[in-house]
């Protein structure tokens, strides 16, 4: 409105005290609320960390004592004996890298032909793939489960994997970030007489490095903390993955066991926040590019 | 898909080449197209056959034993004051959490953008670590933080209030865990403001401060205009994602206390757990519903927009 109407004044050259108050200085108070509010946000995660460091007795007798009396490995020894978290740690990694594996190859591999190639029933496809981008898991888990159980996958590793392979988040990821790529090299590659797949794979996949570093951060993550479906069809404790085996435990006769669930915790939490801390600009930039955690 | 005005000439006939590329390209297609099916088009059909069929857990052995019911499960579940207690307190979730979260991200963001210059990079990791952590881990922590002798209370007793059972009132329980949402979810809106605020024209904001505006009327008369499709799309990722919530009454609360943090989709789970499969696809179609009027809602208000 008044800025469409000033243009005058916007093209004038600016005088340097002008200048300066259009990028206003950095405000002091502004640091001390954003500190604050950052404290707030990451003191959770601080205090998860001390206190699986302490003794039950001691978070009982002194809840708010910030640094533990007497630092103690006991309960990740726990966790790691008598609980066996090793087994839930392998099968949350073993199902995460499948998952994730799975997203690059299939989504890549739709996302090309979505992106590049003109073949009838295009349209619909993509459509298919826009449409189920927010169907939530707990519409579908009933049947899923019916149809796992048919098929003799409860309590396996193909029943924790399968469903997953495939997202159409994915799909279109790669999708949007392929059309990107110019089709002048794609052309060259076919006048050479390349096949599809031959272009696909050594001129496409090779450009891709940097969706495909979004794509595998964001279903690992996906596959990491997912829960419910899990909790579905992981029914015996062998095949329990980490949020599963966390979650069931909470509430047992474990649940006043406040030192073992903090360091249950730790045991999910700690390993993402450090690959999230090297690789932040990944994360952000997937946020960014899809809008969608 | 080509329309061409006018005659309508014959449709040419695809050449070989064309038809092959048909063909590669549905190979390409085929791996994914077969998981779909089955694993996400197939149950989202099968969801809703189901919810007019008396199927349960002792009819996956013999499933001709399943009759199909009409809207039986449908009368059933809007009779049963559980569930309206759940949509009633899925709603306040996503009523109360969806413009908090978004009002918090939103000032988060402005801070980043225009009030600072050093430090911005430690503090956006600050603020967005949350999002990537499990909700189960962090439910356990908050139920920790949250109990009657634990930290929230003990910072409060320093300035004198007693604070509440959070997780065991009727009343705290429910914005006890709306508060967790909160914290939780800021990092992902505040990253995507901070890309919207990227897209306000500068010399918009130069234009106003000439013309004397301060800066909550250039925030107000400037950048809120510019970013309302951004604010629009948080506002629905985050209703869609809060609509479904799920693990913080499962681990923090169980549902309780009397159902004041029982959800949709957690009773939905329970009643899975209890074999009525039938009837939990039916609660789960009610909440799928919701989402998709909510998305419809989205792309009505952003087509306006053009």
């Amino acid at each position: 409105m008044t800025a469409i109407e000033t243009p005058v004044l916007t093209k004038a050259p600016l005088t340097k005290a002008r200048r300066s108050a259009l990028t206003p200085r950095p405000k002091w108070w502004l640091y001390i609320v954003l500190t604050l509010g950052g404290i707030a946000m990451i003191f959770p995660f601080i205090w998860m960390i001390l206190g699986s460091f302490k003794t039950t007795a001691e978070i009982r007798s002194n809840p708010l004592g910030f640094l533990p009396e007497a630092a103690t490995l006991d309960n990740y020894t726990q966790l790691f004996g008598r609980l066996d978290f090793t087994t839930f740690f392998v099968n949350s990694a073993v199902v995460a890298l499948f998952v994730t594996l799975g997203n690059i190859v299939f989504s890549s591999m739709v996302g090309y032909a979505l992106a590049k190639l003109q073949f009838r029933g295009k349209r619909l496809l993509f459509v298919l793939v826009l449409g189920t981008l927010m169907v939530p898991g707990v519409v579908t888990f009933v049947p899923l489960f019916v149809l796992t159980s048919n098929l003799g996958l409860v309590n396996s590793y193909p029943g924790l994997i399968l469903p997953f392979l495939i997202t159409p988040l994915g799909v279109f990821l790669m999708r949007q970030f392929i059309s990107s790529l110019p089709d002048d090299i794609l052309e060259a590659a076919r006048i050479d007489g390349a096949s599809e797949w031959r272009i696909f794979l050594r001129v496409v996949m090779p450009l891709c490095g940097p969706a495909v570093a979004t794509l595998t951060i964001l279903t690992f993550l996906g596959s990491w903390n997912n829960f419910l479906w899990p909790l579905v069809v992981a029914t015996s404790e062998r095949m329990y993955t980490l949020p599963v085996a966390l979650a069931l435990y909470s509430v047992g006769q474990n649940a006043a066991q406040y030192g073992l669930m903090m360091a249950g915790a730790v045991v999910v939490v700690v390993p993402v926040l450090l690959v999230f801390i090297v690789l932040q600009r990944y994360f952000i930039q997937g946020i960014a590019l899809t809008g969608i955690k | 898909m080509t329309t061409i005005a006018g005659a309508r000439p014959a449709r040419p006939r695809p050449s070989r080449a064309a038809r092959k590329q048909t063909w590669i390209a549905w190979g390409f297609a085929a791996p994914f197209i077969i998981l779909f099916l089955v694993f996400m088009a197939g149950p989202i059909v099968a969801s809703l056959v189901m919810s007019f069929t008396d199927l349960t857990t002792r009819d996956l052995q013999t499933p001709f034993n399943v009759n199909f019911v009409g809207f039986e499960n449908y009368l059933r579940l809007f009779d049963d004051p559980r569930f309206l207690r759940s949509l009633v307190n899925t709603g306040v979730f996503v009523i109360l959490g969806v413009p908090l979260t978004i009002a918090v991200a939103l000032l988060v963001a402005l801070a980043l953008n225009t009030g600072i210059t050093r430090f911005r990079t430690v503090f956006r990791v600050g603020y967005y670590a949350p999002v990537v952590t499990s909700i189960v881990a962090i439910a356990i922590v908050w139920r920790f933080i949250l109990q009657p002798d634990g930290l929230l209370n003990g910072f409060l007793g320093w300035f004198g209030i007693s604070g509440p059972n959070w997780l065991e009132d009727t009343f705290w329980a429910l914005p006890s865990l709306i508060l967790m949402a909160i914290w939780r979810n800021i990092g992902t809106l505040m990253v995507i403001f901070l890309a919207g605020l990227q897209g306000v024209p500068k010399e918009h904001h130069e234009a106003a401060m000439v013309d004397g505006a301060s800066a909550f009327q250039r925030f107000t008369n400037v950048t809120l205009p510019a970013l309302r499709p951004t604010v629009l799309f948080a506002a629905v990722i985050t209703g869609i994602g809060f609509l479904q919530f799920f693990e913080e009454p499962f681990v923090m609360t169980r549902g309780g206390p009397l159902d004041a943090t029982l959800s949709s989709a957690m009773y939905t789970f329970n009643q899975f757990g209890f074999g009525n499969y039938s009837y939990a696809s039916a609660a789960s179609y009610v909440l799928f519903l919701a989402i998709v009027v909510l998305s419809l809602v989205q792309f009505r208000l952003l087509k306006r927009e053009d």
